[in-house]
């Protein structure tokens, strides 16, 4: 089986991908993922499961609706004054290309910075996605997100690292 | 300026039955006094048995700003230890969790202590000879905290050497935790899956008096309860309900609703809503674990654990619990306006594994620092924490379902859900507490 995509096709995947959240364009960015698709981001260092442990998000694409359908409701207090977020991607290598598992597998260090109002955060960690095929498109499997500090005490953290 | 440290009938004129100064969650002279008078004579959540499972584990945490460290003996006793070296002072177990063998070794100048707090060795002793080290302090180790109870592997610490007996100062309220517990084949819970710590911006009072709130959820979760309800409701009334959706439904059922939940007060502030049913009452059966259940009590007794579905749980001041889903949050209060929430799950030893993933998936919706239904929580506490600093009107309202009756009488007995009579029961704890001058500095 060849790669699943160019090399340049899968890099432009993941710049497209977080381009798009922090635009907020944020339905576009739902059609990305797979229909089995999930975004990820554990609690803890070497985390196994998103099942029996617990994660700081562990999300199918019911939950990510739910998410983003919130955000466009005038009910959403929280983001009474909105937030807004901005990933800074260092270049995505390709660990994989999927020759062999029809999966491949792109890891992207990145800082990402959420802000509301007078408030900014930055975090900093490591995004792998795990790419597929489904007929012409590339799609997300899996996003997994390993904040630096996925153990420490976080304020409210309300977008999509 | 001290304005109530010396004045207990200034801290008296606080709380006038259904209305509450604002100081109470904006002062914060107020808040050491809750530290040095509250929460140093109540019986304060540690942590559970569970999280040191072998001799020489260790689990630190703090009690009123307080670091302290749980440990489990060679003779499997827990000890709750201040936790400091006896000598300089030094913070001794700095990781969260761990295994430190035999005995806790400062990574100062290398003093050792038993797990139970005892002095071992101090290098170098002839140094001290003469010096009247035995006679000092420090010959008295890490000193024990001089409370400590474990009810159902719930470790509960009291700092003050005088106060309620544990189980005078819970009552019949520790039933929430049997319940729970007896939900496990065996009867016992083990802490699993990682802590979630979200830091919430805002007084302890306000997230330990929202847990019995049933007026917010239909307002303050509207945006994700109520969206999760909206992509639900072209599906046909039979259609199997995903995890989430069954989750997330209750949390937007009406009044009437959460007033037939009823809720309980104990004394001494502990309370929990769900006497009658609560929003986890209609989650799927899962038939495999209901059949282990009966085999392990008998039908009778399974259905009276399992019909027991409460909603939350508050062990006043630190610790809320939720049996029926397994999940429990623990307040630490950090500073008047700042105070760390951590969510653990438990697993019920001997049951499946679906429960704890309903475990898991509730935590993660509900508690995480990423939830959306703690995102809006979290925005009216801070938002509580804002709106009381304008001078327009000193006195916050929970004044629902009070009368005068109440003062005289007490508040003990069961209410319908909507009443605001938990979080008056509480204040009442709080005013006992900080004016009563039993109290150790």
């Amino acid at each position: 089986m060849p790669a699943i995509a160019s090399d340049g096709e899968l890099i432009e995947f993941v710049y497209a991908e977080a381009r798009l959240i922090d635009e907020k364009r944020l339905e576009e960015w739902y059609d990305f993922f797979a229909e089995d698709g999930c975004y990820w981001v554990p609690l803890r260092r070497g985390q196994q499961s998103g099942r029996t442990e617990n994660s700081l998000m562990f999300e199918d694409k019911l939950l990510l609706k739910v998410r983003i359908a919130r955000l466009r409701s005038p009910h959403a207090y929280s983001q009474a004054q909105p937030s807004w977020c901005q990933h800074i991607l260092q270049a995505p290598a390709i660990e994989d290309r999927g020759s062999t598992t029809g999966v491949a597998v792109m890891r992207t260090a990145f800082l990402y910075v959420e802000s509301q109002q007078d408030h900014q955060e930055i975090y900093a960690g490591v995004a792998w996605h795990h790419l597929k095929r489904v007929g012409e498109r590339l799609m997300i499997g899996l996003k997994k997100v390993e904040l630096l500090n996925c153990e420490a005490a976080l304020p409210s953290l309300q977008l999509f690292p | 300026m001290t304005k109530y440290r010396d004045d207990p009938d200034s801290i008296r004129s606080l709380v006038r039955g259904g209305d509450v100064h604002r100081d109470v969650y904006i002062s914060p002279e107020l808040f050491d006094l809750e530290m040095e008078r509250l929460w140093h004579c109540a019986w304060i959540y540690v942590g559970h048995d569970s999280q040191v499972p072998a001799a020489g584990d260790y689990y630190t945490t703090e009690i009123a700003r307080q670091p302290v460290v749980m440990t489990r003996a060679q003779d499997g006793e827990v000890h709750v230890l201040y936790n400091r070296c006896a000598h300089r002072g030094t913070k001794i177990a700095s990781a969260t969790s761990g295994n430190c063998g035999a005995v806790l070794r400062c990574p100062y100048h290398g003093w050792t202590y038993r797990l139970d707090g005892a002095l071992r060795t101090v290098p170098l002793k002839g140094g001290y000879a003469n010096s009247g080290l035995a006679e000092s302090p420090a010959a008295l180790g890490m000193t024990a905290v001089p409370g400590v109870a474990v009810h159902r592997g719930f470790v509960f610490a009291r700092l003050s050497r005088d106060g309620p007996d544990f189980a005078e100062y819970f009552g019949d309220s520790l039933s929430s935790i049997d319940n729970m517990a007896d939900r496990s084949p065996v009867g016992r819970l083990e802490v699993t899956g990682g802590t979630l710590r979200f830091m919430h911006n805002c007084n302890w009072k306000m997230f330990i008096e929202n847990l019995n709130d049933t007026m917010h959820p239909m307002v303050a979760h509207e945006s994700s309860a109520g969206t999760a309800r909206d992509l639900w409701k072209d599906q046909p009334p039979d259609a199997a309900k995903p995890m989430v959706i069954e989750q997330f439904l209750p949390f937007v059922s009406n009044y009437d609703f959460f007033d037939k939940m009823g809720v309980k007060i104990y004394d001494n502030g502990h309370s929990y809503t769900g006497v009658n049913f609560s929003i986890h009452s209609k989650y799927s059966s899962m038939p495999d674990y209901e059949a282990q259940m009966e085999a392990a009590y008998g039908a009778e007794r399974a259905r009276a654990i399992l019909g027991e579905i409460r909603h939350n749980t508050v062990y006043y001041p630190s610790l809320t619990v939720k049996g029926a889903i397994q999940t429990i949050r623990v307040a630490r209060p950090i500073a008047v306006d700042r105070t760390l929430i951590e969510s653990f799950t438990l697993r019920l030893v001997g049951a499946p594994d679906s429960l704890l993933e309903r475990s898991v998936m509730y935590n993660r919706i509900i508690n995480a620092p990423t939830s959306v239904v703690g995102h809006d929580d979290l925005h009216c506490y801070r938002a509580i924490q804002e709106g009381l600093a304008t001078d327009g009107n000193e006195w916050v309202s929970v004044r629902r379902d009070y009368s005068r009756a109440e003062d005289e009488r007490g508040v003990a007995g069961i209410y319908n859900g909507t009443s605001e009579v938990s979080v008056r029961g509480q204040f009442r704890a709080w005013l006992a507490a900080m004016t009563s001058g039993t109290q150790v500095r």
